[in-house]
């Protein structure tokens, strides 16, 4: 603060704090946490049991896979890569090859980044199995307590004057820079925030779980038009990869915009629900 | 807005620590009996939802020619390693007989040939790996109901086990010998059937000959192959491992259809 502001026209900043999240939202959080952790790293498990990506009604060895993770050796050296397409990248270490009880061993995911994590495709499916049924669950009791307590609407909307495009252009910019809002803007979530979480809530997580149950050849046989909707078993397979990786890509620019916009406040409202905004006495 | 370095260090120390921590908490829970116990229990409440979405009859999907797999790749075992399979194979299966037997009326002893002139039922669908894989073929086969219907089913019967030739884990014991079971929901479903002929031939020995098991709606390790004897139970807990299926007595989920 300069000091040339005259004392008298900076009124002391007042800590008011308001209830920002219902005690279902918070519980519901903090399971969605649990259920998506212990899912992605189950996930991963059963990835590496066939590391390969197609696009059909078919895809196994013979057939072309869009994205695989392998290994190959030279004399008694091991190299892992990802191949995308003709694009080849040398991954050793962490893709393809990566260290298992200190050998450099052949396996897509490291160990770091899988439950259990040594190769054991059943109890990996143990693990995906039980957290997508609480998941499944938790994410209906979060949609339920959401309309009937116009969680949705109220809070996740954007408001109308949010909408504008001059508005939605200041706040990509302000994002960049890592200003955030104060005072009564920050009562409310910003347009980005509100569209994130909207089509988290609404597009990843139920392609998530549409993917998944595809993948089931006893839903496909209750469903019959579910292969259809992604363009087959082996489509619905890849897209449910895709939107894991989309869904991290989120939950990392989250915790980033967490830690950098205030972490012990973020973190207190998501506990006890209470979140602290700081009155600069003026609107701004 | 911005952290200091120190504490920056020291939340990124408290993250990667918990993240540690509960990776290794993850393995011990799934090597304790009870943890994985708790985390399998899901699979009857998966039957459950299944069974009751689907009913009983409702099919697997059905596709075309056009959508048959160019090359179909054959999994676990390709050729069973034993003496008695060689001379059966040499035979080009003559001399093969499936055993039906357990609880039922009437024990059989059924040649090929007299399999083949049971109706028969070809389909083309799609065969889903536990790992990951999906590849289409085209069945064709006896309706297992049919076999079942001619034996007749005891009181009491609640599975069929499927007893196969191959020996997945060699041992000296013989408890690595292939073998799957399923209920009689699955049993007397229409598109459950021996199968005989795959892409429009015999069944080749990498897929399973002379007979394996098609369970449509279920993953790929239920479809046994090399299918030397089927027998009717109330129970499968004394067999093998106790937990129903060669896979199943090393982890899998007796309920496969996810």
């Amino acid at each position: 603060m300069s000091a040339s502001v005259p004392t008298d026209a900076v009124a002391p900043p007042t800590r008011r704090y308001l209830r920002r999240h219902s005690l279902t939202v918070r519980i519901t959080h903090w399971l969605n946490v649990l259920c998506l952790s212990c899912l992605l790293l189950s996930g991963l498990q059963i990835f590496n049991a066939h590391p390969r990506l197609y696009w059909g009604k078919f895809g196994a060895d013979p057939d072309h896979a869009f994205l695989s993770i392998g290994s190959t050796s030279t004399g008694n050296e091991l190299h892992g890569y990802l191949q995308l397409g003709s694009l080849r990248i040398e991954t050793t270490g962490v893709l393809g090859v990566s260290g298992e009880d200190g050998t450099p061993t052949a396996r897509a995911f490291p160990t770091w980044l899988t439950v259990p994590s040594y190769h054991d495709l059943g109890a990996g499916r143990h693990w995906h199995f039980f957290f997508a049924w609480l998941l499944v669950t938790n994410g209906l009791v979060y949609l339920v307590h959401g309309v009937l307590r116009r969680h949705f609407r109220r809070d996740l909307l954007p408001d109308r004057d949010q909408l504008a495009p001059r508005h939605l252009w200041r706040e990509i910019r302000d994002h960049a820079r890592l200003r955030f809002a104060h005072g009564a803007e920050a009562r409310r979530y910003n347009a980005l925030q509100k569209i994130s979480y909207l089509a988290v809530i609404f597009v990843l997580i139920p392609l998530m779980v549409l993917t998944g149950l595809t993948m089931s050849p006893g839903l496909d046989a209750a469903f019959p038009f579910l292969p259809g909707l992604f363009g087959g078993r082996p489509s619905a397979r890849s897209l449910h990869f895709i939107t894991a990786t989309l869904l991290v890509a989120f939950v990392v620019v989250h915790v980033v915009m967490v830690l950098v916009s205030g972490v012990w406040n973020n973190l207190r409202s998501m506990v006890t629900g209470r979140y602290a905004i700081d009155d600069e006495g003026t609107e701004s | 807005m911005s952290l200091d370095p120190s504490r920056r260090r020291f939340l990124r120390g408290i993250a990667l620590g918990t993240g540690a921590l509960a990776l290794a908490g993850c393995d011990r829970i799934t090597e304790s009996a009870s943890g994985d116990a708790v985390l399998g229990q899901t699979e009857k409440l998966t039957l459950g939802a299944q069974r009751l979405l689907q009913g009983r009859h409702a099919l697997a999907p059905e596709y075309t020619e056009a959508d048959l797999s160019p090359v179909f790749r054959a999994n676990g075992s390709q050729m069973p390693d034993s003496d008695e399979y060689a001379q059966l194979l040499e035979h080009g299966f003559a001399d093969w007989r499936l055993q039906v037997d357990g609880l039922v009326q009437r024990p059989q002893r059924l040649s090929l040939a007299e399999l083949k002139r049971f109706p028969s039922r070809t389909q083309i669908t799609r065969h889903d790996c536990v790992e990951g894989w999906s590849a289409i073929g085209k069945w064709q086969g006896v309706p297992l109901k049919h076999v079942l219907d001619v034996a007749g089913l005891k009181p009491g019967a609640r599975f069929v086990v499927f007893h196969c030739a191959d020996e997945l884990e060699k041992t000296l014991d013989g408890s690595g010998r292939y073998y799957e079971s399923i209920d009689l929901v699955d049993a007397y479903h229409p598109q459950t059937i021996l199968a005989y002929g795959m892409n429009g031939k015999d069944l080749p020995v990498a897929h399973g000959a002379p007979l394996r098991l098609r369970v449509e709606r279920q993953l790929g390790y239920k479809q046994a192959k090399y299918l030397m004897r089927i027998e009717v139970v109330d129970s499968y807990a004394a067999l093998f491992g106790g937990e129903g299926g060669y896979w199943e007595d090393r982890g899998y989920e007796w309920y496969a259809g996810i």
